[in-house]
């Protein structure tokens, strides 16, 4: 039995299962694995913008600016991947909520059915960060409107991985934002690995390179699940 | 008492109610649910402990029977 079929619920996502052959389907063996390629990633873009400006010096010393602007290239390329993944999760009342539009009274019923759906815990943190929380087999799961963050359990150097996820309602139209994180939530509980499989990777990387470009609530939000995850 | 909703933008709509032992009314919350189904819903049960089920027959005794639209990637 490999991990993926103990992560699989018997029935799992139809939409996972629409995908077919052309998805893997997630599993801790694919996270880790996308997480290693991620860092190699960045290692190389690192090493791509760092070197020529570190040749630049020990040829001329007075080229500095030009090394500086490749150091700055190699400290703002993987910046801008990290950027990106935070900015793929939308909390509830953030810049980009679909409650920032008029959805009132629906809005305010999306919220108490997704108020029900989560734990006493669960409801204070939804209220101050507009993320709800999952603790699956993958990690803690935070899932905004758009996008979910998974935060992995510390791995051999204890690093705490964060992986960024693309993910939203396929026809989010006219849905108030909190039916949007309830449908993320109901989908993430019936198939933790579906939804993994059926989500886009954005970003996977240190927690410290994701926690700079949030918004402060979802900012401690995720440092305090990275603390007790 | 069993209840059927879908998510939409009112943020829920109540689509039938059922007693246990009514069958009329079961019947009625049957016809209904599979009508969702046809129409792309997908129903869930939330179990109350951190999972929920995907369901393809309308569970009777469930409480409460959530349909929600389909996920994809962004």
């Amino acid at each position: 039995m490999t991990d993926a079929d103990t992560l699989a619920p018997a029935a799992g996502l139809p939409e996972a299962a629409a995908l077919g052959w052309r998805r893997e389907p997630a599993s801790e063996r694919t996270l880790r694995r996308d997480g290693r390629r991620w860092s190699a990633w960045t290692c190389w873009v690192v090493a791509l913008f760092t070197a020529p400006g570190l040749v630049l010096l020990w040829i001329e010393p007075w080229t500095f600016p030009v090394a500086a602007l490749c150091f700055a290239h190699a400290w703002a390329v993987p910046s801008l991947q990290a950027r990106r993944g935070a900015r793929s999760v939308v909390p509830i009342g953030s810049e980009r909520s679909a409650a920032g539009g008029d959805d009132g009274g629906a809005g305010l019923v999306a919220l108490g059915l997704l108020g029900d759906l989560v734990g006493h815990h669960e409801r204070g943190l939804l209220t101050a960060t507009g993320l709800a929380l999952h603790r699956g087999h993958l990690g803690a799961w935070l899932v905004g409107e758009q996008g979910a963050f998974l935060v992995r359990p510390p791995g051999r150097l204890r690093g705490r991985r964060v992986y960024c996820w693309c993910v939203r309602v396929g026809d989010p139209s006219g849905l108030p934002a909190g039916d949007r994180v309830a449908h993320l939530l109901l989908a993430l509980r019936e198939d933790e690995a579906g939804f993994a499989t059926i989500a886009n990777l954005a970003f996977s990387g240190a927690r410290w390179r994701v926690l700079r470009h949030l918004e402060a609530p979802a900012r401690n939000a995720l440092r305090n699940e990275l603390l007790n995850a | 008492m069993g209840r059927l909703i879908r998510l939409d933008r009112t943020g829920h709509t109540t689509v039938a109610e059922w007693s246990a032992g009514d069958s009329a009314e079961a019947e009625l919350a049957t016809t209904l649910f599979a009508g969702e189904l046809d129409r792309g819903m997908i129903a869930s049960v939330d179990s109350g402990d951190g999972t929920a089920e995907v369901v393809r027959a309308l569970p009777l005794d469930a409480e409460l029977v959530v349909l929600r639209r389909p996920i994809a990637g962004g």
